[in-house]
């Protein structure tokens, strides 16, 4: 295979996983899954598991993280332009054709209707998955102060999510500095 | 406003955004919010609510749809043309990836590295459950007198709340309290 086609067909698999993914990063991982690792085998599955628990301890969409990362992997910085721009463009196209009616339509008394219905339930769907998710990360009855310090100070205090993420870097850090600390004396 | 300034705002917000948004969906949300909505009042709480759930019912990531749409509706509200409004989701769009494109260049560098890497385990170990109160901050913020208008409202809350328990498609319950929206409220 030439070097353009190759490009070409990394930013063509995850332009397919971006279009056909509805629901966001989560949602697309099993699919990402199955183009690398069994229909391309660009890389196997021990390697995707890692690949994977790196793009979600790092900032920024999980989906665009591991995108980036199978690029790089198989073509290097080139390749991750390519497989970044595949995932990024089709909800690009999508919600700019949404903006650009949508914002023509929101006046429309059935619309507002229609939208006084939906978001309540957007933030339920939101809520939903906590109690599974609290559970994946590991929360127990020694760290839930966490996550409760967190929301209490985000939502009533107004606290900048920066500042709380910069929190628990420092305090993860430092908890472990002071423990290595420790078991040196 | 001048619209070079205003798309420096609209880079250097969605620029934090990506810079510190982790965890990635909803708990990126509260930092979306406070940006978009708090400190420069681009779009309203109950435009950014439908955002969110047009995102729930479109392709990918929620980080990279309220970036173009923010982008679109931020520089067509000031009253420049939709040409400039494109522009302004591009630079959005481009602003909340470019720290993942670093991040993830430095990372394939040091993969192995960091794999295994102590410290990185030790953030981690509090930023994962910080992660799910971020998320759980998310909830809470759009519970307000804009999303919530009526007891009918917080119906639509706990019937969806218990079907997507009950594993319910997500899609699906967003067209049927759509519906229900129209039932309910009249014209």
């Amino acid at each position: 295979m030439s070097a353009i086609k190759k490009y070409l067909e990394l930013f063509l698999v995850f332009f397919k996983i971006g279009a056909f993914t509805f629901g966001g990063g989560y949602a697309m991982i099993p699919l990402i899954r199955n183009e690398v690792v069994k229909k391309k085998l660009w890389l196997d599955d021990d390697e995707f598991m890692d690949m994977l628990a790196i793009a979600q301890s790092m900032p920024g969409p999980i989906a665009l993280n591991t995108a980036l990362f199978v690029g790089n992997k198989r073509l290097g910085f080139k390749g991750s332009l390519f497989s970044g721009a595949g995932i990024i463009l089709p909800s690009f196209i999508v919600i700019l054709l949404i903006a650009l009616v949508f914002t023509r339509f929101k006046e429309n008394p059935v619309i507002e209707r229609i939208f006084k219905g939906i978001r309540p339930a957007v933030v339920a769907l939101i809520a939903a998955p906590l109690l599974g998710l609290g559970k994946s990360a590991g929360v127990n009855l020694k760290n839930i102060w966490i996550p409760l310090v967190v929301a209490l100070s985000v939502w009533l205090l107004h606290i900048s999510p920066v500042y709380v993420i910069l929190a628990a870097i420092l305090l993860g850090t430092g908890h472990y500095l002071f423990v290595k600390q420790k078991t040196k004396k | 406003m001048e619209l070079t300034d205003l798309y420096l705002a609209l880079f250097l917000s969605f620029f934090k955004i990506g810079l510190f948004g982790f965890g990635g969906g909803y708990a990126m949300l509260p930092l979306i919010q406070r940006e978009v909505v708090d400190l420069h009042g681009w779009i309203s709480v109950s435009d950014f609510t439908d955002i969110v759930a047009i995102s729930q019912t479109t392709p990918g990531p929620i980080a990279f749809n309220s970036a173009t749409y923010i982008g679109y509706t931020a520089v067509t509200e000031m009253g420049f043309a939709q040409g400039y409004g494109v522009l302004g989701s591009a630079v959005c769009t481009l602003a909340v990836s470019i720290p993942s494109l670093v991040i993830m260049t430095i990372v394939c560098a040091f993969f192995f590295r960091l794999k295994n890497n102590s410290w990185m385990q030790a953030s981690l170990s509090v930023l994962k459950p910080a992660i799910i109160g971020l998320i759980a901050s998310a909830a809470l913020l759009l519970m307000n007198g804009y999303n919530f208008v009526d007891y009918k409202s917080w119906i639509i809350f706990g019937a969806v709340l218990v079907a997507s328990l009950k594993k319910a498609d997500p899609i699906l319950l967003i067209v049927l309290s759509g519906v229900a929206g129209l039932l309910l409220y009249p014209a």
